[in-house]
C-alpha cells in the first residue's frame, strides 16, 4: 500500500498560514536580488537575453493558451505582444546601463544604482503572458527579483510561463528564486504579499480596486489607473488613414490593451468621409436601435459586462442580435452625448467605439476631457490631425500623460510603433491617482546612491575610473564535506568591470600580510 | 543583572539544577531565556539573542513558528495525546508522511518515542530483535541520548557519573573515519548493528571523509550487521536534502529523528523502521510501549514541520544561507587566522574550529556579549556549534556575521593576546 500524505488539522486560510506562505516566498525572494545585485552588467544581461529567447520562442504556444483559459483576446495577436515584449523590450533598453555606476567628472557626482529588491507583480487576466515578460524582463535587466501574483482567470498560463522563465534565468546563471509566481492567488493572500515589509515595490497592473489595494498596502506601490482613450480625428488629418489605424487598433487583440480607443470625436465636416473609410477597413456602423441592444448589453446592470472583455466583434454582435457582416472588425456606436448618462461613452475592453460629432475643434476638447472625466485619467488619449496647434491644444488641456498623434492608440501609447517606451504598464501619473506618469520602464526600479562632492575647487574628485565597479558575482557553493565528488571550497575573486590601478589589490593584500608578520614577530619578542 | 534575575537564579539554583545553574554563570553566560520568537531570544532581563544553537536543531523552523502554532492550536481542537494502544489517526497519518519522504523505499513503518533518546532506544531494540545479536557499534564521542540503551553507546562522560556504563562489552567504540577499525568490530559477524550520526554533533561536526559512510553501510552488509541513521540533528532539510544520509547514498535500515520534527512545541521522536527489521511490529506489536511517544498533538505538529521543510523555498533558502554564512566565515577566517583555524560544514551543519584548547568557550563567550547565542561542542570544546535556522533571512545572517567578526575579535584578543593585529 503507498503511502498518503494527508492534513488531519487543515490550516490554510488562518493568517498564521498566509503570512508563512507569503514570508517564505519573499524571503526567498530577498536572498536571490541580495545574490543577483553582485552581477556584473555582462552576466545580468546573459540572463535577461535567455530569458527573452525563452519568452520570444514560446509567444505563440502561451498566446493560444491565454486566449483558451481566458476567452480574451486574439491568439495571432497575443503572439505579437509576448514577442513584443521578448526581444525588441530588451533591445530598446540595451545600451542604457542599470549595473554599472555612472561617473560625471564636472559635477563630480559618482552615481551606484541600487536595485529595489524584491518586485511583487499584479498581472492583468486580459494581457497575461505580455505583462509578465514585461515584468520579469524590466526587474532582471535592473537585477531585482521578481514575485508574479497572477489574475486567476489566467492562472494556469500565467504559472507554467513563469517557471518556464525561472528556469531559463537560472540556467543563464540567475540566483535561484530571481522569479516566482504565487500558484494559489487567493486575495487575502495576495494582500499579505503586497502589505509585507519584505516587498520592496509592487507593481499593480490591473482592475481599479486590486490597484487601489496596492497604494493601501503601506508599500511603494506603481499602479495605474484604467484607461479610456479619447481619439480626435481631426478635419485637417487624413481621414483615410486615421480610419485604417483606428480599425487596426481597435480589432488589434480586440481591444485588450488599456490604451485601445474607446471614444472618437471628429468633427462635421469630417464626418461623413470618415465613416465611410471606417467602414472600408471592416467597421459597421450601429443605426439608433444597435446602439441602445449594444448599451443595453454592454452595460447591463452595474457595469461593464466583463463577459466581452476581448470578445471579436462579430461574437458580440450575435449576442445582442445584431446582423453585421462576417468580416466586421469592430463596432461603431454613433452617441449623441458624452458623460454619465452615456455608458457607452465609459471604457469599453472590446472591439466597440463610441462615435461622437463635436461642433468644433473647442468642444472637442471639452467632450474628449469629460471622457476622461469618467474614467482613464491620467492614461492615453490619440490626435489624427496635420495641424500641430491642434495637437499641442490637447496636449496642454487633457488629462493625460500621453497622446498618440497618428497612430493606433492601442499600440502607439504602450511604446509600439511610437518611440514612448515599450510597456505594459502605463504610469497614468497624479491625474490617475499613481505614483508614476510615463510609461513604467527599468529605471523605475533601481533608484541611485549619489556621491556629491564639494563643489569648492579646492576639493578634488576621486579617481572613480580607477576603482571601478566590484563585482562579486554568484555565491561560491558552500562545501558539503565528504559527500562523494563535492570537491574543495574556494572564494572566487570579484570582477572589476573597469581598469584597476597598477598596485592591484592583490600587492595590497601582500604588503598587509608582510607588516602583519613582522608586527607579530616583534610582539612575541 | 536585575534583581529579579539574581533571585531566579537563586531559585534555580535550589530547586531545578544547583550545578548547571552556576556553570553556567561561571562561563559568563547568565542568560534566562523568556521571550522567544523566530530565531530570537530574549534574556528576562530583555537583552536579545540570535539563536544559533537551536537546541541541536529543535528551532529548526524558529521559535513559535506561527504556522506551527496554529497547527498545533488548532489541533487542539480535536486531538490530546491520544491512547497508545489502539490503532490512532494522528500517528499513522505521521508515519504514512515519513513513509513517503524516507530514505529508503521500504522503509514503511514508524514508531514513536517521546523524545530523541527514547526514540534510540527503540531503534537499537529493534536491531537486536531483527538480527537476534546483542553488539552495537558506535564511535568514540558518539551522542545518541541520555536513555538506558542510548547512553552506552556515548561517552563516558554521561554514563560513568551514573553507573550506567557498558560493562558486558555489548557496545563497541570505534574512532570515526576510521574503517580499519569499523571492519574489524564488524568481521566477527557478531554486531547488530552500527549506530552512526551522519555528522556527529556534540563531536564537534567532524566531517565524514569522502567514502566514509557509504563503505560503512556497505560493511554493515557483509558483516550482517544494520546500519542505523541517527538523523536528529542533521535531518529535516538542515544539509540541503531531507536527510543527510541521502547526499551520502545511504539507504539505512533504521533511522532516527528527532528535535526538529516536533517544532520546538510538541516533543516528540520518531524511528523509521523497514519491512524488513520491522519484524516484532508483527510478532508482538505490545513489544515497545510509550505512554508520550507519538502524542497525536506532536504527530499534528510534525506533519506540519515535514511539509514546510520540505516546500521549495525552504531548499533554496538552506543553499543560500550555507553559501552566505560560509562566505563571511571565510572572510573572519582570514582576519583571525592564528585563532580561528577551520570550519566544519555541510549545509546549515557548521562547527567552527579555534586553535586554542576549550577555544570555543571564549567564542562562546563573546558571542553572548554580542547578542549571538552558539554553544560550544561538549566533546570537543575546541569546536563552536554554528546553526543557523533553515528560515534565517539575508538580514539576520549580515547580522550574525557582524556580530561573530566582533566576538571572535575579542576572544582571540582574550585567548591570544591583545595586541591587534594589522590585517
Amino acid at each position: 500500500m503507498e503511502p498518503q500524505v494527508r492534513t488531519l488539522v487543515e490550516i490554510e486560510g488562518t493568517q498564521a498560514a498566509l503570512t508563512g506562505r507569503a514570508d517564505m516566498v519573499l524571503e526567498r525572494a530577498r536572498w536571490a536580488a541580495e545574490v543577483f545585485q553582485r552581477y556584473d552588467l555582462e552576466s545580468t544581461m546573459a540572463v535577461v537575453d535567455a530569458v527573452a529567447t525563452s519568452a520570444h520562442e514560446h509567444a505563440a504556444r502561451y498566446a493560444e493558451w491565454a486566449v483558451k483559459e481566458t476567452g480574451f483576446g486574439v491568439a495571432a495577436h497575443k503572439k505579437i505582444k509576448n514577442e513584443l515584449t521578448a526581444h525588441p523590450l530588451v533591445d530598446f533598453y540595451r545600451d542604457q546601463d542599470f549595473v554599472n555606476i555612472r561617473i560625471d567628472e564636472s559635477l563630480k557626482i559618482v552615481e551606484t544604482p541600487r536595485p529595489a529588491g524584491v518586485i511583487f507583480c499584479l498581472t492583468p487576466s486580459t494581457n497575461p503572458i505580455a505583462t509578465i515578460n514585461y515584468k520579469i524582463i524590466i526587474s532582471l535587466m535592473t537585477r531585482n527579483a521578481v514575485v508574479i501574483g497572477p489574475h486567476p482567470a489566467a492562472r494556469e498560463c500565467c504559472i507554467d510561463a513563469a517557471n518556464m522563465l525561472a528556469q531559463a534565468a537560472v540556467d543563464a546563471g540567475a540566483p535561484d528564486g530571481v522569479i516566482q509566481i504565487i500558484e494559489d492567488p487567493s486575495i487575502p493572500l495576495i494582500e499579505e504579499f503586497m502589505k509585507s515589509p519584505k516587498t520592496a515595490v509592487i507593481l499593480a497592473t490591473g482592475g481599479t480596486p486590486m490597484v487601489r489595494s496596492a497604494y493601501s498596502s503601506s508599500n511603494p506601490a506603481i499602479g495605474v489607473g484604467p484607461g479610456n482613450a479619447p481619439v480626435f480625428v481631426d478635419s485637417s488629418a487624413d481621414i483615410n488613414k486615421a480610419a485604417n489605424r483606428i480599425v487596426e487598433s481597435k480589432s488589434f487583440d480586440n481591444s485588450v490593451l488599456c490604451t485601445n480607443e474607446s471614444v472618437l470625436i471628429t468633427l462635421p465636416e469630417a464626418d461623413k468621409q470618415l465613416r465611410q473609410s471606417l467602414k472600408r477597413y471592416g467597421a459597421y456602423f450601429c443605426n439608433d436601435d444597435d446602439t441602445s441592444r449594444l448599451r443595453q448589453y454592454l452595460f447591463h446592470g452595474a457595469g461593464f459586462n466583463i463577459e466581452t472583455i476581448g470578445r471579436d466583434a462579430t461574437w458580440i454582435a450575435k449576442e445582442c442580435g445584431i446582423r453585421v457582416p462576417e468580416k466586421t472588425a469592430i463596432l461603431v456606436a454613433p452617441i449623441d452625448q458624452i458623460g454619465i448618462e452615456e455608458p457607452l461613452s465609459r471604457e469599453k475592453l472590446c472591439p466597440v467605439l463610441a462615435y461622437h460629432v463635436a461642433k468644433n475643434r473647442d468642444q472637442a476638447i471639452m467632450q474628449a476631457r469629460a471622457v476622461l472625466r469618467l474614467t482613464g485619467a491620467g492614461h492615453s488619449a490619440a490626435v489624427h490631425t496635420m495641424d500641430e496647434t491642434v495637437a499641442m491644444a490637447f496636449a496642454r488641456t487633457l488629462e493625460v500623460y500621453r497622446i498618440v498623434v497618428n497612430a493606433p492608440c492601442s499600440q502607439g501609447a504602450a511604446g509600439f510603433g511610437t518611440a514612448l517606451a515599450p510597456t505594459f504598464t502605463i504610469g497614468t501619473g497624479f491625474f490617475g491617482r499613481s505614483s508614476i506618469g510615463e510609461n513604467v520602464g527599468p529605471e523605475h526600479l533601481v533608484h541611485w546612491t549619489k556621491l556629491a562632492y564639494n563643489e569648492d575647487t579646492s576639493e578634488k574628485f576621486g579617481d572613480y575610473f580607477g576603482i571601478g565597479n566590484n563585482f562579486l558575482g554568484p555565491l561560491p557553493p558552500a562545501p558539503e564535506d565528504g559527500v562523494p565528488g563535492a570537491g574543495h571550497y574556494q572564494l572566487a575573486p570579484p570582477t572589476v568591470s573597469m581598469s584597476t590601478d597598477p598596485l592591484s589589490s592583490i600587492t595590497r593584500t601582500e604588503l598587509r600580510q608582510m607588516i602583519a608578520e613582522e608586527l607579530r614577530g616583534v610582539l612575541r619578542g | 543583572m536585575s534583581e529579579a534575575k539574581i533571585d531566579f537564579l537563586d531559585r534555580s539554583r535550589s530547586f531545578w539544577n544547583p550545578g548547571k545553574t552556576q556553570d553556567w554563570q561561571d562561563m559568563g553566560v547568565d542568560l534566562v531565556i523568556d521571550r522567544r520568537e523566530g530565531y530570537y531570544l530574549y534574556d528576562m532581563d530583555g537583552r536579545r539573542l540570535i539563536d544559533l544553537h537551536l537546541n541541536g536543531g529543535t528551532y529548526n523552523l524558529g521559535h513559535r513558528n506561527p504556522e506551527l502554532v496554529q497547527v498545533l492550536k488548532s489541533g487542539t481542537e480535536r486531538f490530546d495525546m491520544g491512547n497508545h494502544h489502539f490503532p490512532a489517526l494522528a500517528r499513522t497519518a505521521l508515519a504514512e508522511a515519513l513513509a513517503a519522504c524516507a530514505p529508503a523505499p521500504d522503509m514503511v513503518y514508524t514508531a514513536y518515542g517521546s523524545g530523541g533518546g527514547e526514540a534510540i532506544d527503540i531503534a537499537l531494540k529493534t536491531a537486536r530483535h531483527a538480527t537476534q545479536k546483542r553488539k552495537i557499534i558506535s564511535i568514540v564521542k558518539a551522542y545518541h541520548g541520555h536513555t538506558g540503551l542510548a547512553l552506552k553507546t556515548g561517552d563516558e562522560r554521561f554514563s560513568k557519573l551514573f553507573l550506567s556504563e557498558d560493562t558486558i562489552g555489548e557496545f563497541i567504540q570505534v574512532p570515526f573515519n576510521d574503517l580499519n577499525a569499523m571492519e574489524d568490530a564488524l568481521k566477527g559477524k557478531d554486531v547488530a548493528a552500527v549506530i552512526m550520526e551522519t555528522i556527529p554533533a556534540t563531536y564537534g561536526f567532524p566531517m565524514p571523509v569522502e567514502g566514509y559512510l557509504p563503505t560503512v553501510k556497505k560493511l554493515c552488509e557483509q558483516y550482517d550487521a544494520l546500519y542505523i541513521a541517527d538523523e536528529v540533528q542533521t535531518g529535516l532539510m538542515r544539509c540541503g536534502e531531507m536527510w543527510a544520509c541521502t547526499k551520502y547514498g545511504i539507504e539505512p535500515d533504521i533511522m532516527v529523528t528527532g528535535k526538529g520534527i516536533g517544532g520546538g512545541l510538541y516533543p516528540i521522536a520518531c524511528t523509521l523502521i523497514s519491512e524488513r527489521c520491522g519484524g516484532w511490529l508483527k510478532e508482538d506489536g505490545f513489544g515497545h510501549i510509550s505512554t508520550g511517544g507519538g502524542a497525536e498533538l506532536g504527530c499534528v505538529v510534525a506533519m506540519k514541520t515535514l511539509e514546510i521543510v520540505q516546500r521549495p523555498e525552504v531548499r533554496t533558502m538552506v543553499q543560500y544561507i550555507s553559501d552566505y554564512m560560509r562566505a563571511g566565515l571565510e572572510k573572519i577566517m582570514a582576519q583571525y587566522d592564528d585563532f580561528f583555524v577551520g570550519i566544519r560544514q555541510h549545509g546549515v551543519v557548521m562547527g567552527l574550529e579555534f586553535g586554542a584548547e576549550s577555544g570555543a568557550k571564549p567564542v562562546m563567550k563573546h558571542l553572548y556579549d554580542n547578542g549571538v547565542w552558539a554553544i560550544f561542542s561538549t566533546l570537543d570544546p575546541r569546536v563552536l556549534q554554528f546553526k543557523p535556522g533553515v528560515l534565517l533571512t539575508q538580514a539576520d545572517c549580515e547580522e550574525v556575521l557582524r556580530r561573530v567578526e566582533i566576538g571572535i575579535g575579542l576572544a582571540r584578543d582574550e585567548v591570544i593576546g591583545r595586541y591587534r593585529r594589522v590585517a
